[in-house]
Formats: structure tokens, C-alpha cells, sequence
């Protein structure tokens, strides 16, 4: 008796709702076990990583201030990605519109001017497309790799973010400590609530997910990137501009991730410091996929994604358990969500014996 | 007598498809048979199935009356069985007996090798030269590496899959010549093809299918071209009605001196091209593929731009530099040669594959997509060109090629071109479909349209054209009526033996058979 995997011939639909459901349940049976294993209870594990996160007002709005940047960068990196434009720098782009952000905050020459914050915005989006047009123009003109263009220029923001709050931007009355001085109030998102971080920047992020959606399944541009993503000889053969692609795909990219550095400075954290971003425009690249590309599974997808951040921080916290199982656990969460969703578009059958 | 190999009710299911029910047949040793029928009717399932490329779901297959168990390649080869591909597998950067080296599974010896092959090309009239690297062999000669490499094994049974799709006519006919000295020998030859006429010239026995069952038996020398064409259709074909042309004054596409470099190593440089075509006629352009017709189609669908904008003049216009978007608001629309990937996208609907070139019809506003207007015109299609499909949600990848192929060409003259510029309109398009296809782009034509073809099948040209060109080496023949020439003299200008055409690269490029 063999087993052959065999491509379905429709996508199923079914399997489009069991799957995830399925990956969940997979995970928290081998999450268990894993813990098990090593001698803790599981029980008190699994309530750790997902439930106690949840429990508090301050738990849902750590939730929210987390996941909202990973929407953010993942609705604009998403764009590229239907149209098999790569930019992986996510990174470097939010790192560029922090700086950029941070510079007009600190040096506008009017602190307490309402336009203080929308000049912000303005400031960290322009810098990181500008970042991000550097491998579009290269792809474009040269047809170079912008895979590897937008990844070696987030060292490059990485160092210069460094330089900068090492040097020049140090606060002067900020101990010697590689950081600049705290943004003025006019310069800040207001929180909702004086008691817990998250704060209005979340609606940007919610407009973000919107225009993505019509983009992407609304506009005919949208429309011709998804040609370019799948067919690129399809686009060519229909006379769609290969060059637009490449450049809607990295801007729009890049455009999130700055926004998304912006909000981050002048949010929780009110300065710069050369750890501007806990990883967020790489952690983006997961959400956009599992995401499936498409606004509503990218908001659940962001979700979940800093629910794995939080639960990961309380186990550490609460249970002294090493970091590196908690990485684990996450990745045993995405490699059990990706399998699955391979069982919607294939199906594994029994083939009859050789005689 | 024993045969050399039987079939007994072999049964293959793929998703969505039964490629091949309850199939037996068999085959006499020196027997040439023919499987005969439409694509996508099962054939090249069942060879592989023979060869044990692919295992079938039921079934028995007895070799000179014993069953085959667990089968695969090798055990085939040992038995004696060997198959020749309708795509090939050959090293292009290496020699001819580099590759034949490849499948020798014995120690061997490069310099005896090569005497043994040049004696067995020699035996069987396919003079090949061992030492010549494959890429500057023709594809006439390409096929006889290929052949040579099973010979080199002696077979007992050899399985040919369409080999002559990619032949001139006189390459086919030394082909034949082989063949039967084959099986003169003793060698039973299985082969495969859905080309009528060959099959009466060459075969013994033919076992038709249709829709992956087999329909009959026939002694296709003794059965008539009709009767066969009904077992394998399963009805009469249509007649084609095709009235006489009536060329408009003025030519609507100029084609003056377009020469252009090819774009990678294997291409063809096209050269010094010029060539009419009017509204009211079909023009033909034939040729063995990879003579630089891929070159043409993507100049002249805007694809690749030409530097030389009067090289290339839509209704008066140079229109050289146009990228394809540009050419379609002038006037052309494209069928291309492949359909998924390049006519549409595989993974998107009908609805969104009718917006590929369809938009311009009024389905985007605002730089939104009507969605209703896009169905709309899809549905329109659909309905129109009779495509078999579960709607206009359905994948352009779960359609057949022939209905794919209806939808496509119905996508462009949705258009309304002034000129329809299609890449081999029925390429592994069933014989039903193939028919209307031809009988669609006979009509846009006479209802004005200036229509061009470039086609590798000369029946087919012949049908329906009303002009003839021939494309060799990147160059064009004269223009020839099609109720004043043959195929003895297109087969001529196809390989360049008429002595209109010198070849421009020396001896490495040129295509001798």
C-alpha cells in the first residue's frame, strides 16, 4: 500500500476553516507534551502563554500596541508580496522613519504646535519609502536583487540609528546613555487611558488595513500587481508596467514600516534608542504569510503573532522557563499553521497495491 | 502468436479526470501500431503507464505473455522497451554521444560508443554526426539522438509520442522509412499521434481512444480518413466554409526590414524581415518551431519594443516602440502560444482572466474594477465561444487547453482588433474545438479583420490561410497564394533547401535534415 500527495483539484473549502483551527489544537497537544516533558505542568503553561496575557485591561492593550505595528508593516509589505516583490527590510524602513520622525520632533521649531504630529507622520512615512525606493530604483533600473538590497540596508539604518543616538542626538542630560532626549507632549499619541500604554496610533493602522483591502481586492492596480505576483509573462503579455509593480510594491512597504517607526517613537517609547524595534519588521514578514496576504487574515494573523510575543514574555517572567523554549513553542505554532494550510490546496490519497 | 506486450483493463484516475478506463490492447512483435487519438484523449497517460513512468490505479500488462510486477524505467528497459519523448531530454552544451553515454548503464568506452552509434545512424538511414554538440543540431535531428540512444539498447518495443509534431514533411518521411525498417526487423513500434494521415501511411493496427476509453480497432489502411475521424471525435467534424478573400486597399500591418538580435543563446536573430498583411485575409506564417517565430510574435505583440518604430507600422502608424498595452489601443489583439502563464493566469478566475485585456471594454472606472461588468464580460465569452466550464469562477487552470484556448481567442476578438495576430491557434486543442477555432478566426477575417498565423501545422495553414510565408533561419520566404503553391514547396522553404535562403551563421546554425 503507498499514499501519494496529489494536488485538489478546487481548493478546499472546508479545510480552509478546519485548518487553522486544526494547526491551533496540533500545537497546544504538542505544546503540552513538550512541557510535559520537561517536568512543568502543562496546564499551568498553556495558561501562561495564552490566557493570562488576556486577562487584564493592561494585558489586551500590551496585545493591541504590539500588534498594531505588525499589521501596519504586514498590510504594506503584502502589497509587494502578491507582485513577487520581495522587501524583507521592513526593518531598516521603520528604523529610517523613526529617525526622520524623532528629528522633526525634536528640532521643529515650534514644540507646541498641533501640526507637530502630523509632520511626524509625514516625515517617518517619507523616509521609509525613501529607504525602501533605493532597491526599487536598483531592481527597476539594474535589476538587482531587492531581496538582498533591502536586508543590507537595515544594517546600514541599524549602524546609522547608532551613530546617531551615540553620537550627535545624544540627550545631553541623559547620563552618558546612547539615546536622545524625550520627545515634547506635543509630539506623543495621546494614550487611551493614562494607565495603559496602547494609544491613538491604533486607528492609523486601522485605515491601513482598509486601504489594503480595496487595493488589493477593489482597484484595478491592485488587480495588475496580483498578475505581475502570478504570472509575470501574463503582465507582460497584457502590457502592465513591470517597473510599476516593483516600485507600488516596495513604496507601499516601505511607506507602513516608517509609519510604523514613527508611531513607535512617539509612542511608547518617546525617544530613540538604538533598539528602536523588538524585531517588528521581520516579525511583519511572518504575519503577512500567514496572513495569507489578505487584510482580514493579517489583522488575525498580527493578533496572534503578539499574543506569542506576550504569552513568550509571561512564561519567562512568571515560570523562569529560557527564552529558547518559548522561541520553540512559537515556531512549532507556525510550522503546525503553514502545514496545514498545505492540506487546502493538496490532499493525501491511498493508492491501490502493485498487483 | 504471443504478443510482445498486453494491456488488460488499465484504469487511471487523476483529480477531476479519468485519464484512461478500462484499456487493454495489444501488440504483435513487428508490429507497428498506432494509438490513435485526440489530445487530452488519454494517450500519453497510457505510454507512460507502458514505460512505467507512471503507475496505473488497475490493470495488468504482460510483456511477451508474462506479467509485469512492480513496474517502473528500468524494469521497462530490461525487457526491452524504450520511449521516445515528444519533449526531449537532451544536454544542449554537450555532444551527441556525451548524451547517448548518459542512459548506457554498462561500462563502456566514448570512442567505441561513438563508432557504434555512426554505424547504427549509418544502418538506419539517420546520418548524425556523434561528435556535434546538440545545440547547433536541428530539432529533425535532435529526435534522431534521441532514437538513436533507444536503438543503442535493442529494443523490442519502442514507443514513439507524437514525433513528428515538430518535423518538416520530408524529415517525416525518413522517419517512416526507419520505422518500417524497425519492424522489419522485429522490433514492434507503438505509435502515438492524432495526425489522420500518418497513421494510414505508416501504421498496421491503430486502437483509437476517446475521452480515455478506447472507441475501435482499425486496419487504418483499409478503414477511410472519415470513419477514423469518427471514432475519435465521436461525431462528423464540422465543415469549414471558407470564401474567398477581399483584401482592403490599404495593408493594415507593414513589416519593413525588422531585424533584431535574439534575446538569449538559443534564439534566433531575425533577419532583415518585411511582409503585408491586409484587412479581409488570413496570413500564414509556417515554419519549423525555433526558426525565429517566438522572436516575430513578441515584436509584433509589443512585448519586446523595436528600437526602429518604422519597422513595424499598425494601420499607417509606426508603432515600433509601443509596449503591448500601447499596440492593443492601436488596434492588435494576441492569442498567444502558451496559455497558462502567459495568456492567462493559471490561479485566477475567469472574471479576472476576461480583465486581463478586457478592461479597456468599460470594466474599469475610476481605477476600480466594476466587478459586475468584469463577470458580465466574461459570461459573455463563456456563453458565446460555447467554453465548457462550472462557471466564471472557475480556475483558467481546471479548464481543458481547447476551452481555455475558445476562451482566450474569444477575450481577443471581444476587442474587435483590426488586427489578430494568434500563436498556433490549436495546439493541443481537441479536434471539435480546433475546428470552431479556425472557423471563428475565418470569419473575423472576412468580416474585415486582418488576421496573421504563425502555426507549425502546415494542414492547418493550409486550411484556412489565404496567403502563405515560410520562416527559416530568422528569414521570410516570399509570399506565397495558397491556391498556387504545395506542401512539397513549403516544406522546401521550411529547411532552407530551395536556395532563397543563406544561411547567415555558417554551418553551426544551419538546419539541415
Amino acid at each position: 500500500m503507498r499514499f501519494t500527495i496529489e494536488q485538489r483539484p478546487e481548493p478546499s473549502a472546508v479545510m480552509r476553516v478546519v485548518a487553522p483551527v486544526a494547526a491551533i489544537a496540533l500545537t497546544l497537544v504538542v505544546g503540552a507534551g513538550l512541557f510535559a516533558a520537561l517536568g512543568h505542568n502543562p496546564v499551568a503553561m498553556l495558561d501562561a502563554f495564552f490566557i493570562a496575557p488576556l486577562n487584564s485591561l493592561n494585558g489586551l492593550s500590551e496585545l493591541l500596541l504590539k500588534a498594531s505595528p505588525l499589521i501596519l508593516i504586514a498590510c504594506g509589505l503584502a502589497v509587494g508580496f502578491r507582485a513577487n516583490v520581495w522587501n524583507i527590510g521592513a526593518e531598516g524602513q521603520l528604523i529610517m522613519g523613526a529617525i526622520a520622525a524623532t528629528g522633526v520632533g525634536l528640532f521643529y521649531p515650534n514644540p507646541d504646535s498641533v501640526l507637530l504630529l502630523p509632520l511626524m507622520f509625514l516625515a517617518g512615512m517619507a523616509a521609509g519609502m525613501a529607504w525602501a525606493a533605493i532597491p526599487a530604483f536598483l531592481r527597476a533600473r539594474m535589476n538587482t536583487s531587492e531581496i538582498l538590497v533591502t536586508l543590507m540596508l537595515t544594517y546600514v539604518a541599524t549602524l546609522f540609528l547608532s551613530w546617531l543616538v551615540h553620537g550627535p542626538w545624544r540627550d545631553p542630560a541623559g547620563f552618558n546613555y546612547p539615546q536622545t532626549a524625550m520627545l515634547p507632549p506635543y509630539a506623543l499619541f495621546a494614550p487611551f487611558d493614562d494607565a495603559y500604554r496602547v494609544n491613538h496610533s491604533v486607528f492609523i493602522t486601522a485605515v491601513a488595513v482598509v486601504v489594503m483591502w480595496i487595493f488589493t481586492d477593489r482597484s484595478f492596480l491592485g488587480y495588475k500587481m496580483a498578475v505581475a505576483g502570478a504570472a509575470p509573462l501574463a503582465a507582460r503579455y497584457a502590457g502592465f508596467r513591470e517597473s510599476a509593480a516593483i516600485w507600488i510594491g516596495l513604496l507601499a512597504g516601505g511607506a507602513a514600516a516608517g509609519v510604523a517607526g514613527m508611531a513607535e517613537a512617539a509612542g511608547p517609547l518617546g525617544q530613540l534608542s538604538p533598539n528602536v524595534s523588538p524585531g517588528y519588521g521581520f516579525a511583519a514578514i511572518i504575519v503577512a504569510f500567514v496572513g495569507r496576504l489578505n487584510a482580514f487574515g493579517i489583522v488575525l494573523a498580527g493578533l496572534l503573532m503578539s499574543l506569542l510575543f506576550l504569552g513568550g514574555e509571561t512564561v519567562q517572567v512568571s515560570l523562569g522557563l529560557p527564552s529558547a523554549l518559548t522561541r520553540v513553542f512559537q515556531g512549532v505554532l507556525l510550522f503546525f499553521l503553514l502545514a496545514a494550510d498545505f492540506f487546502i490546496f493538496y490532499r493525501i490519497r491511498r493508492v491501490g497495491g502493485q498487483n | 502468436m504471443i504478443p510482445r506486450l498486453e494491456l488488460r483493463n488499465i484504469c487511471k484516475r487523476y483529480p477531476g479526470v479519468v485519464a484512461n478506463d478500462d484499456v487493454s490492447l495489444s501488440i504483435l512483435p513487428g508490429e507497428i501500431h498506432a494509438v490513435l487519438g485526440e489530445n487530452g484523449a488519454g494517450k500519453s497517460t497510457l505510454m507512460k503507464i507502458i514505460y512505467g513512468a507512471v503507475q496505473a490505479d488497475s490493470g495488468e500488462i504482460l510483456c511477451d505473455g508474462n506479467p509485469i510486477h512492480s513496474h517502473n524505467p528500468a524494469v521497462s528497459r530490461a525487457l526491452g522497451i524504450e520511449m521516445v519523448y515528444q519533449h526531449f531530454a537532451l544536454f544542449e552544451s554537450v555532444s551527441v554521444v556525451e548524451n547517448i553515454a548518459l542512459s548506457v548503464t554498462t561500462p563502456f568506452n566514448l570512442a567505441a560508443l561513438s563508432r557504434k552509434v555512426l554505424e547504427l545512424s549509418q544502418r538506419y538511414g539517420m546520418p548524425i554526426d556523434p561528435a556535434r554538440l546538440v545545440h547547433n543540431l536541428s530539432v529533425g535531428e535532435r529526435q534522431r539522438v534521441e532514437i538513436l540512444r533507444c536503438l543503442l539498447q535493442n529494443p523490442k518495443l519502442l514507443i514513439l509520442d507524437e514525433p513528428t509534431s515538430v518535423l518538416t514533411p520530408q524529415a517525416v518521411l525518413r522517419l517512416f522509412d526507419t520505422l518500417r525498417q524497425l519492424a522489419a526487423e522485429g522490433c514492434s513500434i507503438l505509435y502515438i499521434s492524432h495526425k489522420l494521415d500518418e497513421v494510414q501511411t505508416l501504421c498496421d493496427t491503430a486502437t483509437v481512444f476517446r475521452n480515455g476509453r478506447v472507441t475501435g480497432t482499425a486496419r487504418p489502411k483499409q478503414t477511410t480518413a472519415t470513419e477514423l475521424a469518427r471514432m475519435m471525435v465521436g461525431s462528423k467534424l464540422p465543415e469549414m466554409h471558407v470564401s474567398p478573400p477581399v483584401p482592403a486597399e490599404k495593408p493594415m500591418l507593414e513589416i519593413r526590414g525588422l531585424s533584431a538580435a535574439a534575446t538569449d543563446i538559443y534564439g534566433v536573430d531575425l533577419a532583415d524581415i518585411s511582409f503585408d498583411v491586409f484587412g479581409g485575409e488570413i496570413v500564414g506564417i509556417a515554419g519549423v518551431s525555433g526558426n525565429g517565430q517566438a522572436e516575430l510574435v513578441s515584436l509584433l505583440s509589443g512585448e519586446r519594443l523595436h528600437p526602429q518604430s518604422n519597422a513595424i507600422r499598425i494601420g499607417g502608424i509606426a508603432s515600433g516602440h509601443l509596449d503591448a498595452d500601447g499596440r492593443r489601443r492601436a488596434g492588435i489583439a494576441f492569442v498567444p502560444e502558451e496559455r497558462l502563464g502567459r495568456g492567462a493566469v493559471p490561479a485566477h478566475s475567469l472574471i479576472e482572466n476576461g480583465l486581463l485585456t478586457g478592461h479597456r471594454l468599460g470594466s474599469v472606472r475610476h481605477g476600480m474594477v466594476d466587478r459586475k461588468r468584469a463577470a458580465d464580460f466574461s459570461r459573455d465569452i463563456v456563453e458565446k465561444f460555447k467554453v465548457k466550464t462550472n462557471g466564471v469562477r472557475a480556475k483558467a487552470q481546471s479548464l481543458s487547453g481547447g476551452n481555455l484556448q475558445k476562451f482566450i481567442v474569444g477575450r481577443e476578438i471581444a476587442l474587435q482588433p483590426k488586427l489578430l495576430l494568434v500563436s498556433q491557434p490549436t495546439w493541443g486543442v481537441d479536434v471539435g474545438a480546433a475546428a470552431f477555432i479556425r472557423q471563428t478566426l475565418v470569419d473575423l477575417s472576412r468580416a474585415g479583420a486582418a488576421v496573421l498565423i504563425v502555426s507549425e501545422e502546415l494542414d492547418e495553414l493550409f486550411e484556412i490561410c489565404d496567403r502563405l510565408l515560410v520562416i527559416c533561419n530568422g528569414r521570410l520566404s516570399k509570399s506565397l497564394i495558397r491556391t498556387q503553391t504545395d506542401r512539397e514547396e513549403v516544406g522546401l522553404l521550411m529547411t532552407g533547401l530551395d536556395g532563397s535562403v543563406v544561411a547567415n551563421g555558417g554551418d553551426s546554425l544551419a538546419l539541415h535534415d
